[in-house]
């Protein structure tokens, strides 16, 4: 069991050294959810005014929902790296190793986490700029950050899922452009649910997205009712769970195909 | 324990129904280097992919530093070390890197670990490179890094799939004296495949011809180039000659065996070519054909695959190579 963390200690360890030889990811990932944050902010700041929106200031409502979607579209390509590893033979390499089996796929989901982290604290900090206020607090930011990273875990883990399966980017790429911005829009990152047409507002109760939307923003609101958070983490919990299985039975398959 | 290294019939199937092994049995004497030879598609790689617990096979048994590949693979992966056909290195890494982490994963930790690295990084020639991402790397140092990530932990038995493929003439014969050492000094098993014969021949004590999926061959190399009886006699004609005239002539000479004539040249087998080739050349010249030359050679292992993959290399090279 030592033996699994330390092995995706390590694992991590090489995953967050070479993102971080990577200037233009780095740029792109920390560029892009401001450009998003600052966008959609001016683009819908007027949706507040829509009878029944429910929220005071657009700025408030989005800045949770972007640290989710953020959180989520880099996950969605977490399985790229791992293709291009099966590709070269590390995979192998390290299957014929004593390393851990299970620290192959976490040491990717640890690092994602990590990153996770880092983009949520920047976005909450640049919302602060552009003048979002979070009665929450402190608690209320590190439950939006630990919904985000729970779902980027989820998500990652399917991603890796798919990546090992397909061990073809271009069907990686097909797959998340498929899945991530309907799964956004399906869920109240943009827009309050109350105002989504009725079909939409059924789907969003079984969206993921929606759950760690929810959870952080009622986290963030003064006076949260933190029965609605904590079931939504249980059930991000749950997801990720699953997700991770999903990704081992995935990883199995692979090691018999070899 | 006599051997390193022992497989009892195993049979491998992917789906879709390829069989990459056929029932391929070998037996590798500890400390000794055993070279597997075949052409594309022979089965190597997925014979080397089963010995290293990577893939498993459909029947049959392997023991490796006496340990039963199936049963106990966590413990055959302390004992090996493996350079697989494809690299596998992290080009983001550096050098130190890689085999930093390789340590890691075998349970090296601190001075212990960092020595080792420095030792592999001087002794592979990469020190200048070591400090640099593998991307920067040519071919062949990126294949000297993939040996010392292979020989991190000090393993007892190496697997080395086509050690020296891409390699240009120097690197490769480096590469050589580096298996030799290995074996010799560190007293290594040392499982080898390779497309190269005079690679098997120079360096493997016992080798196995291997073609799809079936062992064709096993000895050391004398044995194998024993079997062949004799030596080779190629003769150049002048002129081109009717095959039943030359040949007629020749089955006259005593211990000449294989005989073979194709337009103007003349193949065949003796037990001594010093002593056959003077009356081959006098019942030439008794029918009056002209000779041009004459050569005599020890059977290769070229001879010795040719015969038992029944086709030429090239020819099965291509076979597969073919989309
Ligand atoms: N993972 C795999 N899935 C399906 N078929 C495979 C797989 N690996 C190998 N094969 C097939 O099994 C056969 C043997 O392949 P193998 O890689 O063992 O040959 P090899 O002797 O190493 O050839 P080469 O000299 O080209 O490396 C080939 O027909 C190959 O296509
Ligand atoms: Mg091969």
């Amino acid at each position: 069991m030592t033996h699994v963390i330390s092995d995706t200690l390590f694992m991590t360890h090489r995953h967050v050294r070479n993102l971080l030889r990577q200037p233009a990811w780095i740029l792109i990932s920390l560029v892009q959810p401001v450009v998003w944050l600052l966008l959609y902010g001016a683009l819908f700041r007027k949706i507040v005014e829509i009878p029944g929106f429910g929220a005071a200031s657009y700025i408030d409502f989005l800045t949770p929902g972007i640290v989710v979607m953020t959180c989520l579209f880099s996950a969605g390509w977490s399985g790229m790296d791992l293709i291009e590893d099966i590709d070269r033979g590390v995979v192998d390499r390290f299957l014929v190793s004593p390393a851990s089996r299970s620290s192959l796929i976490a040491g990717r989901l640890v690092q994602g986490a990590l990153v996770g982290v880092i983009q949520s604290v920047i976005i909450v900090v640049l919302g602060l700029i552009v003048g979002a206020e979070y009665p929450g607090g402190i608690p209320g930011i590190a439950a939006l950050t630990i919904a985000a990273v729970l779902l980027g875990t989820a998500v990652g883990a399917l991603s890796n899922a798919i990546g090992v399966l397909s061990r073809n980017v271009e069907t990686m790429v097909a797959v998340s452009n498929f899945v991530l911005l309907p799964l956004t829009f399906m869920s109240s990152v943009f827009m309050a649910r109350a105002l989504m047409p009725g079909w939409m507002q059924s789907i969003a109760t079984y969206n993921p997205v929606e759950w760690a939307v929810r959870a952080g923003r009622e986290a963030l609101a003064a006076g949260p009712d933190w029965s609605v958070v904590l079931s939504r983490m249980g059930w991000l919990v749950l997801f990720t769970l699953v997700c991770g299985w999903l990704a081992t039975a995935a990883f199995r398959v692979y090691q018999k195909s070899i | 324990m006599d051997n390193a290294i022992e497989a009892r019939g195993l049979v491998k199937t992917y789906r879709g129904g390829v069989r990459a092994l056929d029932g391929v049995s070998l037996a590798v004497e500890t400390g000794s280097v055993f070279g597997l030879l075949g052409p594309n598609g022979a089965g190597k790689s997925t014979a080397v992919k089963i010995l290293t617990t990577l893939s498993r096979p459909d029947t049959g048994e392997a023991f490796v530093a006496g340990h039963d590949v199936l049963r106990h693979p966590a413990k055959v992966r302390l004992a090996i070390g493996c350079v697989a056909q494809k690299s596998g290195l992290d080009l983001q890494a550096t050098g130190r890197e890689n085999l930093l982490l390789q340590g890691r994963v075998y349970g090296m930790r601190g001075a212990a670990l960092h020595s080792r690295a420095q030792e592999l990084i001087d002794r592979f020639g990469l020190a200048e490179a070591a400090d640099r991402t593998v991307r920067t790397y040519s071919g062949g140092m990126q294949r000297k890094l993939d040996v010392a990530v292979g020989l991190m932990h000090r393993p007892q038995v190496l697997f080395l799939d086509e050690p020296t493929t891409g390699l240009d003439p120097e690197a490769r014969v480096d590469m050589w004296n580096e298996i030799a050492r290995l074996a010799g000094d560190e007293g290594l098993t040392i499982l080898m495949t390779t497309h190269y014969l005079e690679e098997a021949d120079g360096l493997a004590r016992r080798l196995a011809i291997v073609d799809r999926g079936r062992v064709v061959a096993e000895g050391t190399p004398d044995e194998l180039k024993g079997e062949l009886r004799g030596d080779a006699i190629h003769v150049e004609l002048e002129e081109h000659q009717m095959d039943g005239e030359v040949r007629r002539a020749l089955e006259r000479v005593p211990d000449l065996y294989d005989i073979s004539v194709e337009a103007r040249a003349l193949h065949a087998r003796a037990d001594s070519g010093a002593r056959a080739v003077p009356l081959v050349l006098a019942s030439l010249e008794a029918e009056g054909v002209k000779v041009a030359s004459v050569t005599v050679s020890r059977p290769s292992l070229d001879d010795v695959y040719l015969r038992h993959a029944g086709r030429a290399f090239n020819e099965a090279d291509q076979e597969v190579k073919k989309p």
